[in-house]
């Protein structure tokens, strides 16, 4: 017996469905009845009852790949900010591909305060805050590119169905893009006009999430801006 | 301003501003007022005017506040030093630190703060203009900004007054009827729940006259808490017809 269906918005404490369901994301169950705790769309999964929130915010997931900015160097390691509740830790000896020597090894020359790094969490629990590591092929300091932030939540969006969207817009405008989980995303091209491009597709599918048909949209307006472009070159 | 009135409740039954004694003042929320927290909301009742924001769940400094098992609220009631007649001091006075505390422990029941251990959420409440109530006003606007934060919720919180005004039991108090009423009785209600998350009592009523104005505050929370739906829906759906 569903109150609300599917695409439907809910606010906290709203009562979504009732009797045999699995309470999924952002709902909770009380008494065999499945509530909202977030502000969001409702999704079925079978027998799963997700909400899809619309208001959100990064918490740590092992594997996750981030994009963070050091905030402070210490003596054996660097602390990050992911965009989270909770800081990120980055140890020396994870960065270095040698050993850490404290008295010889200057910290702030490998990161320094400001520098963006691109890297995967390793551990995370409730006790303890996520630990970074940047030992896997493109991960590591950020030196070229431009960074766009949107909603943690709208990150799936982005990547599409099996990566459709994403693989699109790399497709369209030939950047690489990096997106981390935590709404962080990366965009490197060979210019800056594909890289403004870029953004302006990631911009318009953030804007855009909930509508269906998107990837073919941002398809077509990729294929109108560049020949608009070809045009005032001539 | 006002000389004292003879009489709260005239003749015909109506109270000062010409309300019947179970009818709320005139109510308007509005979610997300404030670009730089991460939620809020503002409540306009009555006179009322009060504004909510709200931020994290962040890293809590200083960090020995912070709990292993479970998150932690703060909560700032604080009134503007022109929100009422005579200037009020800015700095905070007995009566906020207490009220402060008491939203506090009204919001708390509400939120999953097993959730993130560790971390901390800031509400602040500032009073702009007051006119009775303005503990349940508050209350009502912080849980709205609450969950336009993001943060994860069991129910909206909302408050609601009912008091004693010349041995009538009415709902929705306002300044006057505060202040030379015989009765206040504030109460903090989760609907869904079906939970009362804060209860106090000024002044004194017969136990009858008690459950009456409580029974009468729960529907006017009732009420209220439709409208802080509506509020909260009304800045999504806007969002959603801007984009399309």
């Amino acid at each position: 017996m569903a109150t609300y269906e599917k695409k439907q918005l809910v606010t906290p404490g709203d009562l979504i469905v009732e009797g045999d369901f699995i309470p999924g994301e952002n709902t909770y169950a009380d008494n065999n009845k499945i509530y909202a705790s977030r502000i969001g769309m409702v999704d079925y999964e079978n027998k799963k009852v997700n909400v899809v929130a619309l208001r959100s915010f990064y918490i740590p997931k092992i594997g996750d790949i981030v994009i963070g900015t050091v905030v402070e160097v210490g003596f054996s390691g660097w602390t990050v900010d992911i965009n989270s509740p909770y800081q990120a830790i980055l140890r020396a000896s994870n960065v270095l591909s040698r050993p850490f020597r404290p008295q010889k090894d200057e910290l702030s020359e490998v990161l320094n305060i400001g520098d963006l790094v691109v890297a995967t969490i390793i551990s995370f629990d409730r006790s303890h805050d996520p630990q970074l590591t940047v030992g896997e092929p493109g991960l590591g300091k950020i030196t070229r590119g431009q960074i766009i932030r949107i909603t943690p939540t709208k990150i799936p969006r982005v990547i599409g169905r099996k990566g459709s969207m994403i693989s699109v817009i790399k497709q369209e405008t030939g950047c690489q893009i990096i997106l981390g989980l935590n709404g962080v995303i990366l965009v490197t091209g060979k210019n800056r006009e594909d890289e403004e491009l870029a953004i302006m597709a990631i911009r318009k599918v953030e804007e855009e999430s909930h509508t269906s048909g998107l990837t073919d949209r941002i398809t077509q307006m990729l294929k109108e801006e560049k020949a608009k472009r070809e045009e005032n070159k001539k | 301003m006002s000389q004292k009135p003879e009489k709260l409740i005239d003749k015909k039954g109506l109270r000062l501003d010409g309300r019947k004694p179970d009818e709320l003042r005139k109510i308007k929320i509005e979610v997300g007022v404030l670009s730089n927290a991460d939620g809020s909301a503002y409540i306009e009742q009555g006179k009322n005017k009060i504004l909510a924001a709200v931020y994290g769940p962040r890293e809590l400094h200083p960090k020995h506040l912070a709990l292993a098992d479970r998150m932690v609220i703060r909560c700032r009631y604080h009134m503007a030093p022109f929100s009422v007649q005579e200037r009020k001091s800015p700095a905070p006075s007995r009566r906020e630190v207490e009220l402060s505390k008491v939203i506090r422990e009204s919001l708390e029941p509400s939120i999953f703060l097993e959730y993130y251990p560790r971390t901390g959420i800031d509400v602040f409440i500032e009073v702009l203009q007051a006119d009775g109530s303005t503990r349940c006003a508050s209350i009502t606007a912080a849980s709205v900004a609450i969950a336009d934060a993001g943060i994860p919720m069991r129910d909206l919180v909302v408050a609601c007054s009912a008091g004693k005004v010349d041995d009538t039991i009415v709902l929705d108090l306002m300044d006057e009827e505060d202040k030379l009423g015989m009765a206040d009785v504030p109460v903090a209600f989760m609907p869904n729940a079906n939970a009362i998350t804060l209860l106090q009592m000024d002044g004194t009523l017969s136990l009858e006259e008690f459950e009456t104005a409580v029974n009468l505050s729960l529907e006017g929370c009732k009420k209220i808490y439709a409208m802080q739906k509506e509020a909260l829906r009304a800045k999504y759906v806007l969002l959603k017809e801007d984009e399309e």
